[in-house]
């Protein structure tokens, strides 16, 4: 009968060859999802976590993978919650979070994290109103009370008092925020709870807050495009986002009680301020920071990390890997718009790196 | 559709006696390994779908036990205080799709009406070729388009004016910021209205020429003869209508960028409200905790029921409209 119909025939094959090469390709990924790392000196590392100084890392991974052409790192910018998981089930060799983790996260790990900061960023309050060129200021209670909704009109006396000489319109304020969890919100409820009672009670500090008023934009630009398009709107973004995209941003009062420009330099100036009193495990927060340069709504980013390595090559290319980042790699912060750690910080970072270990052993030099 | 395999099955009856053996049941192995592997995709759908609702239970069971039915009452969803409740996210999920088919049915219904009855060949080409074009943009497209261009002519125009006529409605109050319910709404019937009409398009196409003949036969005009054409293709609409509904109650990009992500439910259109879908893509990756990833994978789990439900109460629907008209007949 297949003489009669080769067409048939042919057909049959064709239809066996496409189920061979299905299972051949079934097969080889198989394959490669449970070989990992091969030999020959070569070293794979995998992160995953923050989004914030994902192209800060990247930049590193491209220019170290320059330097040292058998190791290769791959950082996942998933977000902090999703790296301090992946860290926890030991899927990643290194998580990075926005915000230090919390007691019960570091006691539910099934192994000692270290926290070793990286770089900082801040979040700026930036606005739309039309008619009012020089920036605003803003004191730590108004920025609570608006975000509160308690004040409500652009000429609210209060904000008023903040900026003397300012003819501010008599509308509605519209508070726009992150919709998504971010640790943009993280740092900027952190702020809120500190400098205002009623904000800590009512709302608290998180990634994804209740919050009192406003509308939600997606991510950086979903706020920035909110608050460029609607009038008398006011929200909060991260100041690298605000300075590429030449947004108005507010001077804040911190907790010297100077009004600050945010920027690289008051950024680490704030970091600066609180350097001396930082915990042993470097979990600090920074906002409302005082000293007369000190911009009050920042916060330091972290690479976390198991303190005892499992696997002594990896361990040591991790090691390594960080200790380019916080000395050579802090030169490519400030063109990113990252500020950069203080001096004492990097020597407090360069201790943590120092701990670590495999199997007992240092892995330091 | 479902007419074609059979004429094809006639014809190669007629050429000659080997396709009668490809065809039936005990033919040669081709035919059976082609049985068994078409067997087999289809029992993976199932297998698929089935997976789906046991993860998302068993991964949402924490969730569950800590708030039961509550989860579906409560409107207050905070994460900080570890509080959750959907009400809102059902409520904004289910009106915004609402209104999608509100605004996009009339118009889907009068595209393919156009396109099918009265354009002239050369007119319906290229504008059916650009209302399918509508349903390749990528959603994030609308999305960005819909804060850049809709929401401020909707503040500046549209919002303003229903404000002032309909005002004395709660539908119509409260303060203006072009972001909002409304916003939702428009940007997915939009995004919905491609998808209607082109199947409706394709409904109408498949009725069969002498229906119209017949109508116009007996001296009905164009408009009674379109009439008799709807109601043959009642059935095809209505599966329409239920596919653009379950891509409207699913969209997460371009209703997250414009709806204004709050949770709480509000009479007035202008006010911001939130989907199931944006807030499960707005909230996952940072969400940290077991019992906040649980509420959050309890709401895809309502998200799969709303639209089975959704989608049941359509069909039944569908089935009482087609066995009031049954006798007329199915299109295609």
């Amino acid at each position: 009968m297949s003489v009669s119909h080769p067409g048939l025939r042919q057909r049959s094959l064709q239809l066996l060859a496409t189920f061979c090469a299905l299972a051949i390709l079934v097969a080889s990924a198989a394959c490669n999802s449970g070989g990992g790392p091969g030999g020959g000196g070569n070293v794979s590392l995998q992160g995953a976590g923050a989004t914030f100084p994902n192209p800060l890392y990247q930049k590193w991974l491209s220019e170290y993978g320059k330097l040292h052409g058998n190791v290769r790192i791959d950082y996942q910018s998933i977000g902090s919650g999703g790296g301090i998981k992946q860290l926890k089930d030991q899927t990643v060799d290194f998580g990075a979070s926005d915000s230090p983790m919390k007691d019960e996260d570091l006691k539910s790990a099934p192994g000692e994290i270290l926290h070793v900061p990286t770089v900082l960023g801040a979040v700026v309050i930036t606005y739309n109103l039309s008619g009012v060129n020089q920036p605003l200021r803003f004191s730590s209670e108004v920025v609570a009370d608006i975000f509160l909704g308690k004040i409500t009109k652009w000429n609210d006396p209060r904000i008023a008092a903040d900026n003397p000489g300012v003819t501010l319109p008599a509308n509605d304020i519209t508070v726009v925020h992150r919709s998504d969890g971010s640790g943009t919100s993280a740092v900027f409820t952190d702020y809120l709870s500190k400098v205002s009672a009623e904000w800590k009670e009512k709302v608290g500090s998180g990634t994804s807050p209740s919050w009192p008023v406003g509308l939600g934009g997606k991510g950086n630009e979903g706020v920035t495009g909110q608050v460029k398009n609607t009038p008398n709107t006011i929200g909060y973004v991260e100041l690298a986002y605000a300075v590429q995209n030449k947004l108005p941003v507010a001077h804040i009062k911190n907790g010297g009680g100077s009004f600050v420009e945010p920027s690289i330099d008051s950024v680490t100036a704030a970091a600066a301020a609180s350097a001396a009193s930082m915990p042993e495990d470097l979990r600090v927060s920074i906002t409302n920071a005082t000293g007369a340069q000190a911009y009050p709504i920042a916060s330091y980013t972290y690479i976390l990390v198991y303190k005892d390595q499992k696997d002594p090559v990896k361990g040591k290319a991790l090691v390594d890997f960080l200790w380019w980042g916080i000395h050579d790699g802090e030169r490519f912060a400030k063109d990113l718009l990252y500020a950069p750690l203080p001096a004492d910080v990097v020597k407090r970072a360069e201790a943590k790196i120092n701990s670590i270990t495999a199997g007992g052993a240092s892995l330091r030099q | 559709m479902s007419a074609v395999p059979e004429n094809e099955g006639m014809n190669f009856v007629g050429q000659g006696s080997t396709w009668r053996r490809v065809l039936s049941p005990t033919g040669n192995t081709g035919d059976a390994v082609f049985r068994v592997l078409m067997f087999g995709v289809a029992l993976l759908m199932v297998a698929i779908v089935v997976s789906m609702v046991v993860a998302l239970t068993v991964d949402s069971m924490p969730s569950i036990r800590q708030f039961g039915f509550n989860f579906l009452k409560s409107q207050r969803w905070d994460p900080i205080k570890g509080e959750f409740g959907a009400l809102p996210f059902i409520y904004g999920t289910v009106a915004s799709s609402l209104i999608a088919l509100l605004i996009s049915v009339p118009f889907s219904l009068g595209i393919a009406i156009f396109l099918v009855e009265q354009a002239p060949h050369y007119i319906a080409r290229p504008v059916g070729f650009l209302v399918e074009l509508l349903a390749a943009i990528p959603s994030v497209v609308y999305g960005l388009w819909g804060i850049f261009v809709l929401a401020p002519f909707l503040r500046n125009y549209i919002e303003p004016a229903l404000a002032s006529a309909f005002g004395w409605l709660p539908l119509f109050q409260g303060s203006i910021t072009g972001i909002g319910l409304l916003t939702g709404g428009i940007i997915l019937a939009i995004m919905v209205t491609p998808i209607i009409s082109a199947v409706v398009r394709d409904v109408l196409t498949a009725v069969p020429g002498s229906q119209r003949e017949a109508a116009l036969a007996l001296g009905a005009t164009k408009w009674e003869m379109i009439r008799v054409v709807l109601v043959n293709g009642a059935p095809g609409i209505a599966g329409a209508v239920i596919l653009g509904l379950g891509r409207a109650l699913g969209e997460t990009m371009a209703v997250t960028m414009v709806i204004g992500n709050r949770a709480q439910i509000s009479l007035s259109l202008f006010d911001p409200s939130y989907t199931i879908a944006s807030a499960i893509a707005n909230e996952f990756t940072e969400a940290t905790g077991d019992l906040y990833l649980s509420a959050l994978v309890e709401l895809g789990l309502i998200l799969f029921l709303v639209t089975f439900v959704v989608n049941g109460i359509a069909r039944v629907l569908v089935w009482n409209v087609t066995r009031k008209t049954g006798g007329v007949g199915r299109a295609a």
